[in-house]
């Protein structure tokens, strides 16, 4: 795992998650998955002795963008879409911030797919979590980027007419260099995928199914139920088969280029699908991102964690090889150029 | 290009820049290269420049250039010129009309010969007076053969042939030899003035060190060019433009383009700050980053932003994370950055915007020159939204104005709009080098927690109205800003009605309160008499050669240039009042008039062109006398379209 140095706080030693709370009244809607995101971050937080003071959340607009206001770091609830460039601009001032980016479904692909695209191309160091609940909130409830075509909504009384996007393969097709997913209920698995975006250094994009209870309420029903979630959810683990169902009845194997759902009973070991997060060539994490409910169960976990130098690192070291070359910038000379002619 | 010292070599001709037994001293001389976007007219226009300008003139310069990297070659469309104004004493305008036209195709002469005075010289480019380009300038006959150019003195040079009978020994292909026509030109025109050749040998060498053909073959195409002025006859007399009479000191030419960058770094210096310059490339601004991105070991952070949106919304991080966020841009940039910049606003971050104006709306004229922005940089956001707006008046004056928008910004916390425009951006003129040691620093408070652990309040405000600027890194400051309203001292989001109309209020009343950091006007002329000239920006050097001249006429006439345009100088609606009359020329449709009426109950008339070119000395004259006359209908909007300043626009 590629690991990105804490800033470990050194004032609080053995945080608890209750230290990294604001003293702002939490105003999302009572039942809201936002709570649970919310808190496992806190937990996370925690758990790695984060230093609030050099960690900085910066969100768009939404529901899900209310984040940084709850939390007591550095935040930064910026306009709508933007919160990646707030985040690349931050950490082109400072990289030695921890900047988080708190978005949902429509701020990070629809107003903000832009941003989203080059942030994660150009692997600026900052952690992307995408609230993802297929409904714009915030403004009651029209349909999304993500919602489901054929999704009756406020403004789609007739059923949604967009094809959904895939925020995992988008990005992944940015080639990011962290992509993982989990769902608000599933608390061990969703703290478990943040801690692990923590720790990339590069950006980290986390998708997070989360349920708007009251403009798309159990949208993912389908994956939290627990006598369907065997059937409907495969949780990956690097160098582990794809192995889902009761009692791991089924796997993936390739089929070609495609992926088939396969009895484990009928199929050698050796021909299940192996993951491999760590795959410089992103195909395979970008397969996964494919499939979805209903033909295929839902990949939970981390599909890609790889390690390239991040934008800051880059941008630090042509200055550097600029010093180098040129010695320390003498403003004089700059002001005074290479032509000159004196009036006595 | 290498260190270049004002005395020059004696290598070819003896090219004394300031004397030259038998030529014909001017007091000073506008020409004008024209020729197709391929021609290296810029080029020519630069370096003509340099030299003059390192020879000791005055210069003022004009580049005047399509939209298109290459239109189609011979057409009206595809002609690029460039214009330089080289003076023995003060100058402030490009030239009203062109002593020396060269004219590298029909094109070219087609749409520039209505620049060039009467008896003014043409020389022509005769090779390229072929029957096909003739008929693409539009031309029904050659107008080399009819007396359709009776009135200018014609020099017909066959550059062509010539160049390439001066470039055969390089054994470049054709095409390449071609190129260096640009430099035969040049050549030609620097024995005409008696210029001297070294600068440009110079940046030949440091140009094209790497192909040592291509070098030879421009330098050889450079002397043939000095020497066939020399030894024809074609020309009957020679002339030379002695040294201007500037103040003392050492000076250099500079762009307005590349005085906002040099002010930028020397922001960063004066702070002690990083700078952080987010852009995406704009037509006439991406020059600025350009500039930034070549000075890495000043510590520079340049960001070629996605979009417009991307690079404020990074400035506005870097500014949040403590560094000097600034973004550049032009019009439609401007107005995709609208809402970013009211961010700042709400947030109260410092944040510069520089907006090198173009001719607009839309994508408009991209590298033509206008200041209809004005509107938009003032009022253009959602919301009660005040921003702090500085308007520089030269190339030159790009520095100080740089400088002067950072110290506002951090000083109140606000974003700060810088308007240039692609005259001053593009344009040089010689400036008087500072004395780095001698510029004000710029001090920047950052607060630490309160040793006795009082609460922190982000939007708690000081005398200048301005909240502190806690950046994260900071223990104990930790806090959360936003676009949401904010409650008054401590920051957090309130919807309360009369929080929300107080802190209106405050922002509004800090921008009010803002004392300028550099001179907010310049004045020329007596304090009060008949007629009152206000410019703002790029039309100052017109405005203020103008003034001069209507004095020099008898007329109690003066001028002032607004370089605050928001907030405005204190005394300006007192100045306004001592004038009988007041006259705002602006390059744009009276968006500065229509201010001064609104806010002083001034009764200012309004000299407005929008034709993508600046004014000349002659239209302001011509506004003035209209108004001091009482022939205020003469100032509708086809004044302008007079003979002597209607240009053929490409294209048209």
């Amino acid at each position: 795992m590629t690991t990105t140095a804490q800033n470990l706080d050194v004032l609080n030693p053995a945080p608890k998650p209750a230290d990294y709370a604001s003293d702002q009244d939490i105003r999302w809607c009572p039942g809201c998955g936002d709570y649970s995101i919310l808190m496992q971050m806190k937990k996370v937080l925690a758990k790695l002795g984060v230093d609030r003071r050099k960690t900085v959340f910066v969100s768009g607009i939404g529901c899900s963008s209310r984040f940084p206001y709850y939390l007591d770091t550095y935040g930064f609830h910026s306009i709508h879409g933007r919160a990646p460039t707030i985040a690349t601009g931050i950490k082109l001032a400072n990289p030695e911030l921890t900047v988080w980016v708190a978005t949902g479904d429509g701020d990070g692909l629809s107003i903000g797919g832009n941003h989203f695209l080059h942030a994660i191309r150009r692997n600026v160091d900052i952690k992307i979590v995408m609230f993802n609940n297929r409904i714009y909130g915030l403004t009651k409830g029209q349909y999304s980027p993500t919602t489901e075509q054929g999704h009756m909504t406020k403004s789609s009384p007739l059923g949604a007419p967009d094809y959904p996007v895939r925020p995992i393969s988008i990005a992944i097709g940015a080639e990011a260099t962290f992509v993982a997913r989990s769902v608000d209920v599933d608390v061990k698995h969703l703290e478990y995928v943040l801690e692990r975006a923590a720790k990339h250094s590069g950006t980290a994009f986390v998708e997070i199914y989360q349920n708007c209870n009251i403009f798309n309420d159990g949208a993912y029903d389908y994956l939290t139920d627990k006598t369907r979630k065997p059937d409907t959810a495969l949780y990956l683990e690097h160098g582990k088969p794809m192995i889902f169902g009761k009692n791991g009845s089924r796997g993936i194997r390739l089929d070609g280029w495609n992926p088939r759902i396969v009895a484990t009973a009928d199929t050698p070991a050796a021909d299940l699908l192996v993951h491999d997060e760590k795959a410089l060539e992103p195909s395979l994490a970008f397969m996964l991102s494919r499939m979805s409910h209903p033909d295929f169960p839902e990949p939970m976990g981390v599909f890609r964690d790889i390690d390239r130098p991040t934008y800051s690192t880059i941008v630090q070291s042509q200055i550097e090889e600029s010093i180098n070359k040129s010695g320390p910038g003498d403003l004089q000379a700059l002001v005074t150029g290479e032509d000159t002619w004196t009036v006595d | 290009m290498g260190a270049v010292t004002t005395s020059v070599s004696d290598q070819t001709g003896g090219a004394d820049s300031v004397r030259r037994r038998g030529a014909i001293e001017l007091p000073s001389v506008t020409i004008r290269f024209a020729g197709d976007s391929g021609d290296g007219m810029q080029l020519a226009g630069t370096q003509f420049t340099d030299t003059s300008a390192i020879v000791g003139n005055d210069i003022s310069t004009l580049p005047d250039f399509p939209a298109e990297i290459r239109a189609p070659a011979g057409t009206l469309a595809g002609v690029s010129g460039f214009q330089i104004h080289f003076s023995s004493n003060d100058i402030y305008t490009p030239g009203d009309d062109v002593d020396t036209l060269v004219a590298m195709n029909p094109a070219a002469l087609r749409t520039n010969l209505k620049t060039v005075r009467n008896g003014g010289i043409v020389i022509v480019n005769e090779d390229a007076f072929t029957p096909g380009d003739i008929k693409k300038a539009g031309y029904t006959a050659n107008p080399l053969e009819d007396a359709s150019l009776a009135r200018y003195r014609v020099i017909k040079v066959p550059v062509n042939k010539l160049n390439a009978a001066a470039t055969k020994e390089c054994g470049l292909g054709a095409k390449d030899a071609d190129r260096c026509k640009n430099m035969f030109a040049l050549g030609l025109v620097y024995w005409l003035y008696s210029r001297p050749l070294d600068t440009t040998l110079l940046y030949i060498k440091d140009k094209f060190g790497r192909k040592p053909a291509v070098a030879r073959a421009n330098e050889l195409a450079l002397k043939a060019g000095y020497a066939f002025g020399e030894t024809t006859e074609l020309f009957d007399e020679s002339y030379q433009v002695p040294k201007a009479k500037l103040a003392p000191g050492t000076y250099r030419k500079v762009t307005g383009n590349e005085a906002v960058a040099i002010g930028m770094i020397a922001a960063a210096h004066l702070s002690g700050k990083k700078l952080v310059y987010c852009s995406y490339p704009i037509t006439p601004a991406s020059d600025i980053l350009h500039a930034l991105a070549a000075q890495k070991n000043h510590g520079v952070v340049t960001f070629q932003a996605e979009d417009e949106i991307a690079a404020v919304g990074a400035a506005i991080g870097a500014s949040f994370a403590g560094a000097l966020g600034v973004t550049g841009t032009s019009g439609p940039g401007l107005a995709l950055k609208a809402e970013a910049i009211g961010l700042a606003v709400m947030t109260e971050l410092p944040l510069v915007v520089v907006d090198v104006q173009r001719g607009g709306p839309s994508t408009g004229l991209p590298t033509k020159t206008e200041q209809a922005d004005l509107f938009q940089a003032i009022h253009g956001r959602n919301g009660e939204c005040p921003v702090a707006v500085i308007a520089a008046a030269s190339p030159a004056d790009c520095f100080n104005a740089t400088i002067e928008a950072f110290t506002i910004a951090t000083r109140y916390m606000t974003p700060v709009l810088l308007l240039t425009d692609g005259y001053i951006a593009n344009g040089a003129e010689p400036w008087l080098v500072p004395d780095v040691s001698q510029l004000p620093p710029i001090v920047i408070h950052h607060p630490t927690a309160s040793p006795d652990g009082k609460v922190f309040h982000p939007y708690e405000r000081n005398t200048d109205g301005a909240r502190p600027w806690a950046i994260p890194g900071t223990a104990g400051l930790e806090h959360r800003i936003g676009g949401l309203e904010k409650q008054d001292v401590t920051g957090n989001v309130s919807y309360d009605p009369a929080n929300h109309e107080r802190m209106i209020q405050l922002r509004n009343r800090k921008i009010a309160d803002i004392q300028p950091a550099g001179a907010d006007l310049i004045w020329t002329g007596p304090p009060n008499g008949e007629l009152l000239l206000v410019g703002w920006g790029s039309t100052f050097g017109a405005i203020k050669a103008a003034t001069l001249e209507l004095r020099q006429q008898g007329i109690n006439a003066a001028a002032a240039q607004i370089r605050y345009l928001n907030p405005l100088p204190k005394n300006l609606g007192d100045l306004l009042r001592r004038f009988k009359h007041v006259l705002v020329p602006e390059m744009n449709l009276g968006q500065f008039r229509s201010i001064i009426r609104s806010k002083y109950l001034v009764d200012a008339h309004g000299l407005n062109k929008v034709r993508g070119q600046p004014f000349t000395i002659r239209e302001i004259l011509r506004g003035a006398h209209a108004v001091l006359d009482g022939r205020l209908e003469a100032l509708e909007y086809d004044f302008l379209a007079g003979p002597e300043s209607a240009d053929v626009m490409a294209g048209g």
